[in-house]
C-alpha cells in the first residue's frame, strides 16, 4: 500500500522537526495503521496520536496537489488516487472509532482526563477534549431540560457516570507480539484455576483478556489483529 | 401499577429495533412525571406523619414509593438517552440536514441536541489539517474501485467532478462516476449503487 508514496513525500520528513527520528512515508503510513486497528480492537479508548494524524494530512494533500498535476488520462494517476482515496479510509476509520469511543464513554473518559497526572499524557487530543465536553454540557443539559427539572426535589440529577456504560476492559482480543515479554501474569478465569504466567514471543498469536495486556498495547510492545 | 408507564416508553423504543426513531411521546413523558409527582406527595405526608407521631408501620410503603421513584428516573433518563443515540446516528447517516419526516418525530429540545451535536461534531473535523478540515462521515467503506457504476433515482440537476466535467443527474439515468464524490448522494437515496 505504501511503496506508490515513496516517490511523492519526501517533504514530510522537514516538517517533523521536533521529532527525534526522521519517518519515511511508508514508515508513516504503518504507523497509522497500527494506531488503527490497535483502536479498532480495543474495548478502551487509546492514547492519541495527533501527530501522526497531522503529518498523514500533510501527506495527503501533498499528494492531492502532485496529482492536479498529472495530465489526464494517465494510468499512474489512477493509482495514485486509489492509494489516496485508501488512506484516507484509514484515517477517517481510525478517527471514527476514536470518536465512538468518546461519545459511548463520555463520562467516564473526561473523568480520566480529570484524574490524570501532572505531566502525564493526555488520551484526548485537544479537540477531542473540546468535543467531548461539549457532548457532555449538551447531553446533560438536554436531560435536565426535558425531565430532570420536572422531576421531584430530591430526584433532579441524575450520575451520569454511573448511567452511562463502562468499557469493558475484560473482554478478549486478539494479538501479535511484536518484540518479546516475559512473565506476563495471567489472571484464573475460574474458581478452581490459579493463576500462572506465560511467555509471549516474538511473532506469535494469542487470545487473552484486554486487560492483561493493556499497557504492551500502549507501549507498542504488541499489535491487535 | 407504579412504573408501568415507564417500561412502556422503553418498549415502544424497543419495538423499533433497527435504529428508527418514533414520534418523540411527549403524553407519556408528562403522565410519568405526573405519577412520580404524585409518588413524592404522598411520601412527603407519609414523612411527615411518620416523624411527628412515630408511626414505623409507615416506613415500608416510603421505601417502596422511593423505589419506584428511582425506577421511574431511571426509565425516562434510558428512554431520552437512547432517543439521543438514535438521533446520532442519523446525523451519521444523512448528513447534517434531517429529512423533514424525521424531524416531525424529535421534540424541540432534541432538535436542539442536535444541532448542537452537530455544532460539537463539524469544530471536531474542521480542526484536521490546518483548518482545512476532514470529513471524516465520508469513505465510511473501505474503497474497492476508483469509479462505479451509479443509477438515478431522482433529478438532482447538474453535478460536477473534479475534473471539472459536468454530468446531468436525470432519473433513471445511469452514469460511470468516481465513488468518493457519490458517497453522500448514494446514503441520501438520489443515486444508487449498481452491482452487476
Amino acid at each position: 500500500m505504501s511503496d506508490a508514496l515513496s516517490d511523492h513525500g519526501s517533504d514530510i520528513q522537514q516538517d517533523d522537526s521536533q521529532e527525534e527520528d526522521v519517518m519515511t512515508p511508508a514508515e508513516l503510513i504503518a504507523k497509522l495503521e497500527e494506531a488503527w486497528l490497535n483502536e479498532k480492537f480495543s474495548p478502551e479508548l487509546l492514547e492519541n496520536k495527533s501527530e501522526v494524524v497531522e503529518c498523514v494530512m500533510e501527506q495527503l494533500t501533498h499528494m492531492e496537489s502532485n496529482l492536479q498535476r498529472v495530465k489526464k488520462g494517465d494510468v499512474k494517476a489512477s493509482v495514485h488516487r486509489m492509494e489516496i482515496d485508501r488512506i484516507r479510509y484509514v484515517l477517517c476509520s481510525y478517527l471514527r472509532a476514536r470518536l465512538q469511543k468518546i461519545e459511548r464513554f463520555f463520562p467516564h473518559v473526561l473523568e480520566k482526563e480529570k484524574s490524570r497526572a501532572e505531566g502525564e499524557p493526555s488520551l484526548l487530543s485537544p479537540e477531542e477534549y473540546a468535543f467531548a465536553k461539549e457532548y457532555y454540557a449538551n447531553t446533560e443539559t438536554y436531560l435536565k431540560t426535558v425531565a430532570l427539572k420536572r422531576m421531584p426535589a430530591n430526584l433532579q440529577t441524575v450520575d451520569l457516570l454511573k448511567a452511562v456504560p463502562e468499557p469493558c476492559v475484560d473482554s478478549f482480543v486478539f494479538l501479535r507480539v511484536k518484540e518479546r515479554q516475559e512473565n506476563i501474569l495471567v489472571e484464573p478465569e475460574t474458581d478452581d484455576q490459579r493463576e500462572y504466567v506465560v511467555d509471549l514471543e516474538e511473532g506469535s498469536q494469542h487470545l487473552m483478556r484486554y486487560r492483561t495486556i493493556a499497557p504492551l498495547v500502549s507501549s507498542g510492545a504488541v499489535q491487535l489483529i | 401499577m407504579f412504573g408501568e408507564k415507564a417500561v412502556e416508553l422503553i418498549r415502544e423504543l424497543h419495538r423499533m429495533s433497527d435504529g428508527q426513531l418514533p414520534a418523540f411521546n411527549e403524553d407519556g413523558l408528562r403522565q410519568v412525571l405526573q405519577e412520580m409527582e404524585a409518588l413524592y406527595d404522598q411520601n412527603q405526608t407519609d414523612v411527615n406523619e411518620a416523624k411527628a407521631e412515630g408511626r414505623a408501620e409507615l416506613i415500608p410503603s416510603i421505601k417502596l414509593r422511593h423505589c419506584c421513584l428511582l425506577r421511574n428516573q431511571r426509565c425516562l433518563a434510558a428512554y431520552l438517552y437512547d432517543r439521543l443515540l438514535r438521533i446520532r446516528a442519523l446525523r451519521w447517516e444523512y448528513g447534517s440536514v434531517l429529512p423533514p419526516n424525521v424531524r416531525f418525530h424529535m421534540c424541540a429540545e432534541e432538535l436542539q441536541w442536535f444541532a448542537q451535536y452537530k455544532k460539537s461534531l463539524a469544530s471536531f473535523m474542521r480542526s484536521f489539517g490546518g483548518g482545512e478540515g476532514l470529513d471524516i462521515t465520508q469513505d465510511m467503506k473501505p474503497p474497492k474501485s476508483l469509479y462505479i457504476e451509479v443509477r438515478c433515482l431522482k433529478d438532482h440537476g447538474e453535478f460536477e467532478i473534479d475534473d471539472g466535467t459536468v454530468v446531468l443527474l436525470k432519473k433513471n439515468s445511469q452514469h460511470f462516476l468516481p465513488r468518493w464524490k457519490c458517497e453522500q448522494l448514494i446514503r441520501q437515496g438520489v443515486l444508487e449503487h449498481v452491482v452487476s
